[in-house]
């Protein structure tokens, strides 16, 4: 971990469109960044690894168990509801209780983006494999959107491990990396990035410093 | 749709463009940028079809270059177009003129609206 990454929690607002200097349109999502506070800072002596611990939204202080709710309240901070940790090799430059907002990134600069992607339910192998499916005539009945053999006969006599199947579809962590950040607006906090962004509007979203892109480009 | 995505739309919306409909006729402005130096150029032709709300609403001119048709589509509140004429008010009764590309020569023409207010007004 050499690389410094920078991080911020925010929430997805949506997706909307703009114009850029040269007058072209931009698709962007609109993420409210932060306001996130430094809730802890890891240490390579003390934890055995170096990363800044971020907390974002708000919650009711009734509902925070006593560990976390003592912990928050001896360094004067207000509940968060999400925690995360960013790993990163400068960890030792923050303080706990420090604000971390939507300055954190520049206009141009590419970030990785991290939410939980929308929920599809049990979704069939067209859908969720991008299989072909059988054909639309020829005989075909009530088959049309099947996955079709799922293997031989008696050798090797069983379906092979890991053949993909249907099942539940999303849901699940997703990453984008190498976003590009359009642009920043530091008196409302809100992020502008290219591109789609997973999960639904209002979800939770981890924005980090493109770990594959250089780090100012 | 989010009050700051709401916000953050009407900042690029532009309240400078006239009102105008399917089988309009308008000129269009539009700013080209060769190297650099930008001109204006004009686009004359009927309104096809407006599309979208919001600030991605686009519309699209047709007309007839040559004898060969050619359909332009601008987003409303493109920082592109410098202005938008209304040379006439037609007078049509669907939404989407997909009609027009069929038809040629005399047919293809599109009454003017008798009431209509003058263009510009």
């Amino acid at each position: 971990m050499a690389k410094q990454i920078k991080g911020v929690l925010g929430k997805k607002l949506g997706m909307t469109q703009v114009f850029d200097e040269g007058n072209r349109i931009v698709p962007v999502t609109v993420v409210e960044a932060g306001p996130c506070v430094v809730t802890r800072v890891r240490s390579e002596e003390k934890d055995g690894y170096s990363a800044v611990q971020l907390g974002f939204g708000q919650v009711d202080p009734r509902k925070v168990n006593k560990p976390l709710g003592d912990y928050l309240r001896k360094h004067d901070i207000t509940p968060r509801r999400y925690f995360t940790e960013v790993r990163t090799s400068d960890a030792s430059e923050y303080t706990i209780g420090q604000e971390v907002l939507a300055d954190t990134f520049e206009a141009g600069q590419h970030v990785d983006v991290t939410g939980k992607s929308k929920g599809k339910g049990f979704a069939g192998v067209m859908k969720r494999h991008g299989f072909r499916g059988l054909s639309a005539s020829h005989g075909t009945q009530r088959k049309h959107r099947s996955p079709g053999s799922i293997g031989g006969c008696a050798t090797p006599g069983r379906v092979f491990k890991g053949l993909r199947m249907a099942g539940r579809m999303g849901n699940v962590r997703t990453t984008v990396q190498n976003l590009k950040v359009h642009a920043v607006d530091v008196e409302k906090n809100l992020i502008l990035i290219k591109g789609a962004v997973p999960g639904a509007n209002g979800s939770l979203v981890l924005i980090r410093t493109a770990a594959k892109k250089g780090a100012a480009k | 749709m989010h009050t700051l995505i709401q916000e953050l739309e009407k900042a690029s919306t532009r309240s400078d463009i006239p009102s105008f409909r399917p089988g309009d006729t308008l000129e269009v402005h539009v700013r080209v940028v060769e190297g650099n130096r930008s001109r204006i150029q004009v686009f004359k032709g009927f309104v096809l079809r407006r599309q979208g709300g919001g600030i991605r609403e686009t519309f699209t001119v047709r007309k007839v270059s040559y004898g060969v048709g050619v359909e332009r589509t601008f987003p409303v509140h493109s920082p592109v177009i410098e202005k938008i004429e209304v040379v006439t008010r037609g007078d049509v009764r669907r939404a989407k003129l997909y009609y027009m590309r069929d038809l040629r020569g005399k047919a293809a023409r599109i009454r003017e609206k008798r009431d209509a207010l003058p263009a510009g007004k």
